[in-house]
């Protein structure tokens, strides 16, 4: 497949790797900051052919591990309802709630549904005057432009059962975050290249000054995360801290402008709560008040919330680059995809998921 | 969950005031929304995130990479030691 196929090419991957290995002198720690990097350089063993003065750690970039407990138990008291059908990315269904997950629900009856796109969500709300239809609307600045677009399009169409439960993150304030983190590792990042297809470069300059880390915006294909690193060591070997653009083919500096005013039109930012994590001031949207005849959060009153973490689970530690998953003594015994304890088992793209579903789990049993 | 997939814009038009489109995958063909790539053509290749085309991707700057990567590997193999 045309801009697939072509960045999978293992010839050039080798040059890559010969490359990076001729340009590093001393021992460098990078992050990636999203969960399909982690899933591309763990399934390609990416980190394994790599110098072993090069070191990557996995970052918090996967939106169904970082998604609230609390805003995973409030979906799941919305799709309680008789007279909602609720409608979700596929992924989210299996996280695991203080009070069970999703697709527990739609075998008890109630109508949970999986949709490729939220705009598909619209279009059932439309169809059915008559049910509640509720959009999870999880994820990074990647999808925000097309969350949006459903509610917007959703006032526009006048379809008054439609409503999104929002729960978006965002990148700057999480990258911010893991650099003032005690015991901090990361000295560079390989950036989040989709995000930056909609937001541009900007925001990640005053990061790469003020920590003096550099930030490279990088693709998700083995060659693209090798030419990042490359770009990478380069700079942190010669002492930069600028913002590169490995990934050329997608981002241009300034995002997609539509997509960023359409962002700004609908939503605004808030504080929000990183599974794992904690708290982060401003890194988070929220609809605007003029949508709020389609916010479930105000629309649905669910009452209190009490959630209850598994203690043994260490994944907070793992989204901040400070820890492996081979480091938790839960990993691939007591914590696994099927039964997962925490944020970074419950989605592919999580790092323990990954290292999972590569067999790195067996590795630590050998050891 | 970020994921964005290449696909070859095959056909366009407009639905609830909205551009949408049709995007063929190596053969599997989706209805996407181009709202935000207006400036797509018949043809090009778009970038794909949860049925929303989020850029057109840039065939000159894929030129560019994988023509580096070309010298890359020249140079890897004339720096190859002998075996």
């Amino acid at each position: 497949m045309k801009y697939v196929d072509e960045y999978r090419d293992g010839e050039a991957a080798r040059a890559l790797v010969a490359a990076i290995a001729r340009a590093v002198t001393r021992p460098w720690v990078i992050m990636e900051v999203c969960g399909g990097q982690t899933h591309t350089i763990v399934r390609y063993g990416l980190d394994e052919l790599l110098p072993p003065h090069v070191e990557l750690v996995h970052g918090p970039g996967c939106p169904v591990c970082v998604t609230s407990l609390e805003m995973i138990d409030r979906a799941h008291a919305i799709a309680s309802e008789p007279d909602v059908t609720f409608c979700s990315f596929g992924d989210m269904l299996r996280v695991p709630g203080s009070r069970g997950d999703l697709l527990s629900l739609k075998s008890r009856g109630r109508d949970v549904r999986v949709v490729y796109s939220p705009m598909d969500a619209v279009d059932i709300a439309a169809a059915n005057p008559g049910r509640r239809v509720v959009f999870f609307a999880i994820g990074f600045e990647t999808t925000a432009p097309a969350n949006a677009m459903a509610v917007w399009l959703a006032r526009r169409r006048g379809i008054a059962n439609f409503s999104v439960l929002v729960s978006h993150v965002l990148v700057p304030p999480v990258m911010t975050a893991i650099l003032q983190a005690p015991g901090n590792r990361v000295q560079a990042f390989l950036g989040p290249g989709h995000v930056c297809t909609v937001m541009g470069t900007a925001e990640y300059a005053p990061i790469a000054a003020r920590y003096r880390v550099p930030v490279v915006i990088t693709g998700f294909e083995p060659v693209d995360l090798l030419e990042g690193i490359l770009m990478t060591v380069r700079q942190l070997e010669r002492g930069a801290a600028a913002v590169e653009t490995q990934y050329r083919r997608a981002v241009r500096p300034e995002g997609n402008p539509a997509s960023r005013r359409l962002l700004d039109d609908v939503f605004e930012v808030c504080d929000r709560k990183w599974r794992g994590i904690g708290a982060i001031p401003k890194s988070g949207f929220r609809l605007r008040h003029e949508f709020r005849d389609h916010d479930a959060e105000r629309l649905f009153d669910v009452g209190a919330i009490e959630t209850r973490e598994a203690a043994l689970c260490i994944s907070g530690q793992i989204l901040k680059g400070v820890k492996k998953p081979r480091d938790c003594p839960a990993f691939g015994t007591q914590c696994t995809p099927e039964a997962p304890l925490g944020a970074t088992m419950v989605s592919s793209e999580g790092a323990c998921a990954a290292y999972y579903a590569y067999g790195r789990h067996r590795e630590v049993a050998r050891a | 969950m970020c994921l964005g997939v290449p696909g070859r814009l095959v056909e366009t038009y407009v639905a609830h005031d909205v551009l949408m489109g049709k995007v063929d995958f190596g053969g599997i063909t989706k209805q996407v929304c181009l709202e935000h790539v207006r400036d797509a053509a018949l043809g090009d290749y778009v970038l794909v995130h949860v049925g929303f085309a989020l850029t057109r991707l840039d065939e000159e700057e894929a030129l560019r990479l994988l023509e580096l990567l070309e010298s890359l590997k020249m140079a890897d193999e004339l720096e190859a030691p002998s075996p």
